[in-house]
């Protein structure tokens, strides 16, 4: 700052810390359309993570990443480290759902699908139960320590800590089979491994949903940042109706309130006092909105008790209350080329990504052709030696048979056929042997195919060379 | 460290460490107060901007950062100290764990070899034949044959030019078990000394090739054989006077069609000519004791197959 033109007035000054203190927010309960969709969510997204750890599937867990033998199991399917394009392909699917959904809808998955907003419903649920709604927790944490304050955070932390480790297990439950989980942990005989990721990641989900939550979302998390880049005048947000709300002013439900040149906002705060991040939605849009849409529950209610029209705060568009668009419009706007695009774009990457899975080959291999000369038989023929490396991607056995083509007269001399156990790799080494007279001099190109014995449309061919001396 | 260098760089980096830690801690701790002007009524005034000034009008707004992300500052920083405590790196500082790769490796080996040791103690245990019988050593023998012997002899074992093949039943030093595991201990060292000068000129040469090449019934100069079959006797001190060499040696059997260079008039005479000098690396000290035994039991069973194994 310039001190010269500061001189002549000495201004008094005190030493701040530049860092901001974590503000505690007491989001305030609410029930309503958008709330029961939120709870929902939780119910779905749950029972899916905590259930499915506990499915079976042929014998064995439904979902299960086994990390050490890189196996991954999910239901019918077993990816091995060579289908990485799949996770590559499901990430890509992922990112263009949510540009998708945040170009029509804002940041609707922050609100109802997000882990660490979902948590945090259900953490605060918890303490909510315990610790009573808003104004009690308030009450609670004004008050000293008293026998009942460490009676109900005790409990409220025991609660957090059971749920946030139960998480962590299942989590766990995903990598080592889940079943075999619990009997260790019952039976304290986890490994080291097991108990520090049960721990890490259960430490993470009691911190993220007791501690940090909004925190997360507005320091941590990137998406938050973005959303302006993502947004457009079309995009559906959860808005306050400025030209209908305001003036704001608290009035007499049975006064005109347009004769007293009011808005219809009663300015009662509740909007406020139900965000889970603490935001005044009247400001207008914000970084810290995760677009769940409680305050619309919130405002509704009020709107009903003073009988005002609802929807003074609800999900609009820019453009919708700029052109006064109806319900009609806002949908019609929805179908712009950049929806379009997003939509056909991800439509066609299912489509392929999903061809390519029903039409996954169960058997895998490669040739490798052995350093070193070729051989040259008594007879005059010409052997080349090759490793095939083959994998069995099933979970059942296959009988398999190598032919060679490529060269007129041309053998394999080794056993052609042989079995694969379920989920197997094996190097076969193959002997080829090629009439001396039949080839030019130099590399030759051949192709080896595998074929299953018992599915006559499992087959698989791959290029080599064949070497002959000159 | 201090094989390179004395001392003193030990000294420079710990001296660096402690420096550069102490200063992060000085910046943190320095940049996170500001001095604020207070209003009329006693409150501070709010800062709008941090009072930088780039490029004449862009100005840095205040936004300051969370409580807890300035703790997270200094907890690396302590993180950082403890680990330098636990594990060393001031300097020469070995650490209070003691900790370094080397022991790692031992250790994890060491491991490997408790999970692993008993599955190899039961078939060093055994006999090298009856390891041959177990399908289950052989399957673990291919797997080190594929992984330490087929880049000479090849996967399928039947090897090139100069890389004997160990699935006929024609050995070079002999192929019952004990001596195919003293060749994979030990090695071997083929050495056939030049010739030409021992056996004459170089029509003697080609003479004595004739000869050697009908001792196996190969195709063959009968009339230069005759020849050479006087001149023959040079070589009869380590291929023998029938030509069916020495095991002891490793002279090979000159009577068989199995050829190590190839069983040409041309081939045999370069060999007269230059020698040939062959070497197979010694492997004790490479591969564990226990796993030789697997991979003389899985070599041996190459040409010895049993019935049981042909349908398995």
């Amino acid at each position: 700052m310039n001190n010269t033109t500061e001189k002549h007035e000495p201004v008094q000054e005190i030493e701040q810390a530049l860092f901001e203190t974590q503000r505690k927010i007491y989001p305030r309960a609410i029930s309503g359309y958008f709330a029961n969709l939120r709870w929902f969510m939780v119910w779905f997204t749950q029972i899916l993570f905590y259930g499915t750890a506990w499915l079976t599937w042929n014998d064995r867990q439904a979902v299960l990443f086994d990390l050490a033998a890189r196996k991954f199991y999910i239901f019918g399917f077993v990816f091995w480290p060579q289908d990485f394009i799949y996770l590559a392909v499901l990430l890509i699917i992922s990112a263009l759902l949510l540009f998708l959904v945040t170009a029509v809808a804002g940041r609707v998955f922050c609100g109802y699908a997000c882990p660490q907003s979902v948590y945090t419903e259900m953490f605060m649920w918890i303490e909510r139960v315990i610790e009573g709604d808003r104004s009690a927790r308030i009450k609670l944490d004004g008050v000293a320590v008293t026998p009942r304050k460490v009676a109900l955070k005790a409990t409220k932390h025991f609660v957090w800590i059971a749920l946030a480790l139960w998480t962590g297990f299942t989590f766990v439950g995903y990598f080592t089979p889940i079943r075999t989980l619990i009997q260790e942990t019952l039976s304290f005989a986890l490994g080291p491994w097991q108990l520090f990721w049960i721990l890490f990641y259960g430490l993470a989900t009691y911190g993220n949903a007791g501690w940090m939550r909004e925190q997360v979302c507005k320091y941590m998390c990137p998406y938050a940042r973005f959303q302006s880049a993502m947004f457009d005048k079309d995009t559906l947000t959860v808005t306050y109706d400025t030209e209908r709300g305001e003036p704001r002013g608290s009035r007499s439900k049975k006064v005109d309130y347009k004769a007293q040149g009011l808005g219809t906002c009663v300015d009662c705060n509740i909007c406020v006092q139900v965000c889970p991040t603490g935001i005044d939605i009247r400001k207008g849009l914000q970084y810290e909105c995760i677009g769940c849409a409680l305050c619309v529950d919130a405002c509704n209610q009020v709107m009903d008790k003073m009988e005002y029209p609802r929807g003074l705060i609800r999900y609009t568009t820019e453009h919708a209350l700029t052109n006064k668009l109806d319900h009609k419009g806002i949908v019609q706007r929805m179908l712009r080329p950049r929806i379009l695009v997003y939509s056909s774009i991800l439509g066609l990457i299912i489509l392929v990504s999903a061809l390519s899975l029903t039409m996954k080959s169960p058997l895998k291999f490669d040739v490798i052709r052995d350093r070193g000369l070729p051989r040259i038989t008594e007879n005059g023929s010409i052997d080349n030696v090759y490793r095939l490396q083959i994998m069995n991607t099933e979970e059942q056995g296959h009988h398999y048979q190598i032919d060679v083509s490529g060269i007129p007269g041309i053998t394999i001399v080794t056993d052609a056929n042989f079995d694969m156990p379920p989920a197997t790799t094996k190097l076969i080494p193959a002997r080829i042997r090629v009439p001396g007279d039949t080839a030019k001099k130099g590399s030759n190109k051949i192709i080896f195919t595998v074929r299953d014995l018992d599915n006559a449309n499992v087959s698989v061919s791959e290029k080599a060379a064949f070497l002959i001396p000159r | 460290m201090a094989d390179f260098t004395n001392n003193w760089l030990g000294i420079l980096l710990a001296l660096v460490i402690a420096i550069s830690i102490f200063g992060c801690a000085v910046l943190l701790w320095s940049q996170s107060k500001l001095k604020v002007k207070v209003g009329a009524d006693g409150k501070p005034l709010p800062v709008e901007t941090t009072g930088h000034i780039w490029d004449e009008d862009l100005r840095e707004n205040n936004n300051p950062l969370p409580g807890w992300w300035m703790k997270l500052f200094y907890g690396t920083i302590i993180f950082g100290v403890v680990y330098l405590l636990l594990y060393g790196g001031f300097g020469s500082y070995k650490g209070f764990l003691n900790w370094n790769e080397i022991d790692e490796y031992q250790s994890e080996l060491k491991a490997g070899n408790t999970q692993y040791g008993p599955l190899f103690q039961k078939y060093m245990a055994m006999d090298i034949t009856a390891v041959a019988q177990d399908p289950k050593a052989l399957e673990i023998g291919e797997r080190l044959f594929l992984n330490t012997c087929a880049q000479c002899h090849g996967s399928d074992a039947q090897g090139v030019k100069g890389f004997p093949n160990l699935t006929d039943n024609d050995w070079l030093y002999g192929g019952d078990p004990q001596t195919i595991l003293a060749t994979l201990h030990d090695g071997r060292n083929g050495f056939m000394p030049p010739m030409a000068d021992a056996v004459g000129n170089a029509d003697d040469v080609l003479n004595v090739a004739n000869y050697v090449l009908s001792l196996s019934g190969s195709k063959h100069d009968e009339a230069k054989a005759q020849l050479g079959k006087a001149k023959f006797t040079v070589c009869a001190a380590c291929h023998g006077e029938d030509g069916k060499g020495n095991m002891a040696m490793g002279a090979p059997n000159l009577t068989d069609k199995t050829w190590l260079y190839g069983g040409t008039v041309d081939a045999i005479v370069e060999a007269i000519n230059k020698g040939r000098k062959n070497q197979m690396p010694a492997y004790t000290g490479i591969i564990d004791e226990d796993k030789l035994h697997l991979l003389a039991a899985y070599v041996w069973s190459l040409s010895n197959k049993p019935q049981s194994l042909s349908k398995p």
